[in-house]
């Protein structure tokens, strides 16, 4: 018998062997057939239902002959009201569709040797993964279009990426359109300004006219909030200074050779640039909006219809290390497990000033941010929403923006609510929260008015 | 008299590369503290920002951390992080793999072209167009049809080192001397026998310094080949070091790739040594 079929059947033997399909009438065929099915299962979830309805029938009656005879006299479909009424089968049936068998076991997950990266890195030394029946290798890897070509092309199943780089490769920006999809968010905050030691005395935006700035990649949260703090100020981040896409272990080199004046960067980066005493924080990204997603963990949609248990499985691990991760006593041995040449590649105090919060600003003095980079793992489909505004503002997409459809076909806000709850979290209860950068409040049911508030913006 | 002026290049060469170990260690000197900073400040800062350490190793560190990966070239700490040996092994792995196809395709090829005059003018526009392109233009169409990183840096092996040993083919195989392939004709010797008797062997100093010149491309190219792919080999391995600023790391590799890119010309320059004939 397979544990699959119909436990409201009277004339099943619950202990061996199958009788689906052996039905005594036409009427008890229909019953059951109502009730739950006999005949092969078309979804997943209906298969769980039956999973689910049999053990708890079991449970009930241990005696098989017992069983028989409370379905044959007051029929399946009552017994199945009746079980109800006491028992959250629907529930249970959730919980057990939850923990399904990964289709695929051994996956592959990218990821850039950042501190963003913290929860998908750290998930494999401290046992995230394998906790949730999946081995999973994470490889580094050398920049985000490789990142993204490598997803695109499935030598990984999934990946860290920017958080908005799977909203611009679901739109073609950059690569061909295929659908990717956010379960998570990575981390929030956790970058900085940083700039040359030359320029301790220029803090103010105003004079930055004529500067060269990095940024990691162009769909990039870090390009956005340069560039929104920079005309904040009145700079035109398209005429007055210079952008350049630089991959950020090459930032520190090119700040140090004095190729460029300064940079937003990621996280291990801009303590870098101070731990090697050749550059400053001039602001962390806290500062422009405080709580702002950074790097976010995706997928392809072909991934998740193909492998869905695996899907959720890695969803969970992430989840769960995010939870672990935004805990401020795990920090440091977090800083120690993700420091080794395998995963990041960093001096461990570089690592713990940027997860623990206690740094050097590189210019004599040692600052306390204890939020200065937090992990929440819940992917706001207002986050997407504010990125697609600015890749408007900036001329990266033209014409008809439909924010809320792409915001929600990316941002699995849903999925991950649903998840969350499973694992005893508490999701919020919308998708959808306003938020305030620079002190400006974002309204995310108003995107397109939103736009236009800006004066400097491409084409404006 | 021969071997007294190898005794002498031996000792000028010791004393230059004594001068230069000199040089790099003063330069690379620390300052002693710069600044005075709050011991608190200090520990959170590097030895550069503290020590006044240059940014550059001396000789002496690199020699260090030479001799500390020299002890154990093979451990396997995961994907990220594997022992020299094992990057060095999988870069000559796809070195190897390219190079061989390429030899595969480019001599019969040669041969082929160089026997006939009327594909040597066919072909030859194409050759002139595909030659000179750098082997990492490549990389991006490669990544995109291929889809596989590791197939595609393989393909990028291939692609370089097929030019200079088809060329070199080309040319050794139309250049054999008219005199030797009449006497053949006049031996009345078949076309498969006069190439495999006498124009091989005719052409082979050409086609085997053709096949230097590839090797050394190829070497050249898989560094940068790894560098954008990722994952393995000693283009990786300068990459991941890098990333981390270990400057001291990056030119141990630099050490490592002449080394091995000069075992690989010599190993084909002795093989055009037993194949050069004098006339």
């Amino acid at each position: 018998m397979s544990t699959f079929d119909d436990p409201f059947d009277s004339d099943r033997n619950l202990q061996a062997g199958c009788v689906c399909g052996q039905h005594r009438s036409a009427l008890e065929h229909e019953q059951a057939a109502s009730a739950l099915r006999c005949e092969p299962i078309e979804s997943e979830d209906k298969r769980y239902e039956g999973v689910v309805a049999s053990a708890v029938m079991r449970a009930m009656f241990p005696q098989d002959v017992a069983r028989r005879a409370f379905l044959k006299s007051v029929g399946a479909s009552t017994a199945l009201a009746a079980l109800s009424q006491f028992f959250p089968l629907k529930t249970a049936t959730e919980v057990f569709a939850a923990t399904g068998t990964p289709e695929k076991k051994d996956l592959k997950v990218g990821f850039i040797p950042i501190t963003c990266a913290t929860p998908i890195i750290m998930a494999a030394p401290l046992g995230f993964y394998a906790k949730h029946g999946l081995n999973v290798e994470v490889v580094k890897t050398a920049g985000w279009a490789v990142v993204r070509d490598k997803t695109i092309n499935k030598e990984y199943d999934a990946a860290h990426m920017l958080a908005p780089m799977p909203i611009a490769i679901s739109l073609g920006l950059g690569s061909s359109a295929i659908p990717f999809a956010v379960p998570a968010i990575e981390n929030i905050n956790g970058q900085g300004i940083t700039l040359a030691m030359k320029h301790k005395d220029k803090r103010d935006p105003k004079d930055w006219k004529g500067m060269k700035f990095a940024i990691p990649f162009d769909y990039s949260m870090h390009n956005y909030l340069l560039r929104y703090y920079l005309a904040e100020h009145g700079i035109d981040p398209d005429t007055d200074v210079q952008l350049r896409s630089v991959p950020p272990p090459e930032m520190v080199a090119n700040l140090r050779a004095d190729n460029i004046d300064g940079f937003l960067a990621p996280d291990n980066i801009c303590q870098r640039a101070i731990y090697d005493g050749v550059g400053f924080m001039h602001i962390l990204s806290k500062e422009i909006w405080d709580g702002h997603p950074c790097c976010s963990f995706a997928a392809s949609r072909e991934f998740i219809t193909t492998a869905p248990n695996s899907f959720a499985a890695l969803t969970r691990a992430i989840v769960d290390a995010t939870a672990y991760a935004s805990k401020a006593e795990n920090r440091k041995q977090i800083a120690e497990a993700i420091a080794p040449a395998n995963y990041i590649n960093a001096p461990v105090t570089v690592l713990e000033q940027v997860l623990t919060g206690t740094y050097a600003d590189g210019l004599g003095g040692v600052k306390t941010d204890a939020k200065r980079v937090d992990f929440d793992p819940f992917p706001w489909q207002s986050f997407a929403v504010w990125m697609l505004t600015q890749m408007k503002r900036w001329g990266q997409i033209k014409g008809e923006v439909d924010y809320k459809t792409i915001a929600e076909q990316v941002y699995l806000a849903t999925d991950t609510k649903k998840l969350m709850t499973e694992m005893g979290l508490s999701p919020p209860a919308s998708a959808y929260k306003s938020f305030a950068v620079m002190g400006k409040t974002f309204d995310p049911a108003k995107p397109e008015d939103y736009v236009a508030s800006f004066k400097i913006r491409k084409g404006a | 008299m021969t071997s007294s002026l190898r005794l002498r290049a031996g000792l000028v060469s010791i004393v230059l590369l004594a001068a230069f170990l000199g040089i790099w260690h003063i330069a690379t000197r620390s300052t002693g503290a710069t600044t005075t900073m709050s011991p608190e400040y200090a520990k959170l800062m590097g030895l550069t920002a503290t020590q006044g350490k240059s940014a550059m190793p001396g000789p002496l560190d690199v020699g260090a951390k030479l001799w500390e990966h020299l002890k154990r070239p093979f451990y396997d700490n995961g994907p990220n992080d594997k022992g020299l040996g094992i990057q060095l092994a999988y870069s000559i792995a796809r070195v190897g793999t390219g190079y061989l196809l390429a030899v595969l395709v480019a001599i019969p090829l040669g041969f082929l072209i160089g026997m006939s005059p009327l594909l040597s003018k066919a072909l030859d526009p194409f050759i002139q167009v595909l030659k000179p392109i750098s082997p990492l233009a490549w990389m991006p169409l490669a990544l995109y049809t291929i889809k596989d990183s590791s197939v595609s840096a393989i393909f990028v092996i291939f692609i370089c080192s097929i030019w200079p040993m088809l060329l070199n083919t080309v040319f050794g195989v139309a250049s054999v001397r008219k005199e030797w392939i009449n006497v053949a004709r006049t031996l009345e010797v078949g076309t498969i026998r006069r190439a495999f008797t006498v124009i091989l062997p005719a052409a082979a100093p050409t086609i085997l310094t053709g096949m230097r010149i590839s090797i050394g491309i190829a070497w050249l190219v898989i560094v940068a080949a790894e560098m954008l792919v990722g994952g393995t080999g000693i283009g990786y391995f300068v990459w991941n070091e890098w990333n981390n600023l270990s400057i001291t790391n990056v030119i141990i590799a630099i050490l490592l790739i002449g080394v091995i890119g000069m075992l690989l010309d010599q190993i084909l320059a002795r093989f055009t040594r037993m194949v050069t004939f004098p006339e």
